[in-house]
């Protein structure tokens, strides 16, 4: 499984990386960024949901 | 402002400006949106309000058939040539695609997180200061005193503007967000005062070149150029006006929950690790934030018959409460872990001093409930709110309990 943030959705809320900085960065611009390449774990993966239902733009994508 | 007609019917004769909206405008949008996805106003030369979470995204995400030429509403529209596109008077908030993604991207490395966490220390010192000049009083007021100062302390550290200049800043916001009452021709002459005190700020930081926000617009290029001086003149009045007024509402309004709801201090008090969902939840609850579209031509939409030039209040903390999105949306749940709050606009306008202003309001909560765990309203009839678009308490007695 995997976590990823659609760029063209991303506005930049900073709501995953504030909420979830042990999954999600920004960049320069302040866009939201996935670290590394978002597998997720059974222990991670609630973070990443919790991280999606806050995103206002529904950027946020988790991948069977 | 007092002379208009009172409002009768909300749905066809809405005034953002009416006492009963300015004191507590939540019920009035539980009503209208049972009873009208989208109300209406002859005022302001006629003027939509969406109330619904969809509605308003809708408008939010449609740049195509909405301008941001102008986002404060105001009597008296302006004409076309009172809004030069596609830049506009403050860009990018007033820029519309293609010009506005520039104009944006161009300043928003200054408002990144790494930029703004950084000031963390500061706006805590800020808010301790401030803290330390009403100690031992009884009563403190928390809009006055202590929420009102953060945002443009904080703002005027980052432009690099003299310390004693920070009241200045307030009453300049106050020209361009609450006097919309009068004719576009006599607000217009008001509005110069600000222009020569930021072009002033320009020469000066010309002559003293320093390492501020300021100096980085200055310094900008799109495209291989520098930026036009009313762009820069316009990108600091956006930083000014949209981060002073905004703030102060959303700090004060947090205060103000916090002093009638004991249990949520209590909790915030012992549970720290709360306050990055009470943060988000303050937001939600008593989003100071609404803005406004222009309707780009006549059209159907929304199931209404809009014209070219009305305007579209966009209610964004209407939004915040529409049960279709919000479980329990009437209620404030300090711990609310799925909160999609659009706060901070939806789509390319998103706010761009979002981090910043999440900052402060963290800051400014953790330092005041660390020096005062329990404190409630003094004079609960005392309180008044903002009128008009930014909204948050502008009086705020709190009596500070032992």
């Amino acid at each position: 499984m995997k976590v990823i943030i659609d760029a063209e959705l991303c506005q930049g809320q900073g709501r995953c990386f504030s909420m979830v900085p042990s999954l999600f960065y920004f960049d320069e611009l302040g866009s939201g960024v996935v670290i590394g390449d978002g597998t997720l774990t059974p222990e991670t993966l609630n973070l990443a949901r919790l991280a999606q239902a806050n995103c206002p733009e529904h950027a946020i994508f988790i991948e069977e | 402002m007092n002379d208009k007609p009172p409002v009768v019917d909300f749905a066809t004769d809405w005034d953002h400006t009416d006492p009963a909206w300015v004191k507590d405008p939540y019920p009035i949008w539980d009503d209208l949106r049972l009873r009208c996805p989208v109300a209406h106003t002859d005022r302001y030369g006629g003027a939509w309000f969406p109330v619904t979470h969809a509605g308003v995204s809708e408008v939010a995400k449609d740049t195509a058939n909405f301008t941001s030429r102008s986002v404060i509403i105001a009597d008296n529209r302006p004409g076309d040539e009172k809004l030069p596109a596609p830049i506009g008077v403050a860009p990018p908030i007033t820029s519309d695609p293609p010009f506005h993604a520039l104009a944006r991207k161009l300043i928003l490395p200054a408002f990144a997180p790494g930029i703004v966490n950084a000031l963390e220390p500061q706006i805590r010192e800020l808010c301790n200061n401030l803290l330390d000049e009403v100690i031992g009083d009884e009563v403190v007021n928390g809009s006055l005193s202590y929420a009102k100062n953060i945002p443009p302390g904080v703002i005027r550290q980052m432009l690099g503007f003299p310390q004693e200049d920070t009241e200045k800043f307030v009453e300049m916001v106050h020209v361009i967000t609450e006097i919309i009452d009068l004719p576009f021709e006599e607000r217009e002459p008001l509005f110069q005062p600000v222009e020569d005190y930021f072009v002033a700020q320009i020469e000066d930081h010309q002559a003293n070149p320093r390492e501020d926000l300021t100096t980085f617009l200055l310094d900008a290029e799109i495209e291989g150029q520098k930026l036009a001086i009313e762009h820069v003149v316009g990108t600091m009045v956006l930083i000014l006006v949209a981060g002073i007024d905004t703030t102060w509402g959303a700090i004060g309004a947090s205060l103000w929950h916090l002093a009638q709801h004991p249990d949520d201090l209590e909790r915030l008090v012992n549970e720290p690790e709360l306050m990055p969902y009470a943060v988000e939840e303050f937001l939600r609850f008593y989003a100071p934030v609404t803005m406004a579209r222009l309707v780009n031509a006549d059209m159907e939409y929304l199931g209404c018959s809009m014209k070219e030039y009305d305007w579209v209040l966009l209610g964004f903390p209407a939004a915040n409460r529409d049960p279709v999105v919000f479980k329990d949306a009437d209620q404030f749940i300090i711990d609310r872990a799925e909160n999609r709050h659009v706060s901070f606009g939806l789509g390319i306008h998103r706010c761009i001093g979002s981090n910043l202003a999440r900052l402060e309001l963290r800051v400014a909560i953790e330092e005041f409930i660390r020096r005062y765990p329990r404190f409630e309203l003094a004079r609960k009839e005392d309180v008044t709110w903002s009128p008009g678009q930014i909204r948050g308490p502008r009086n705020l007695p709190l009596r500070i309990l032992g």
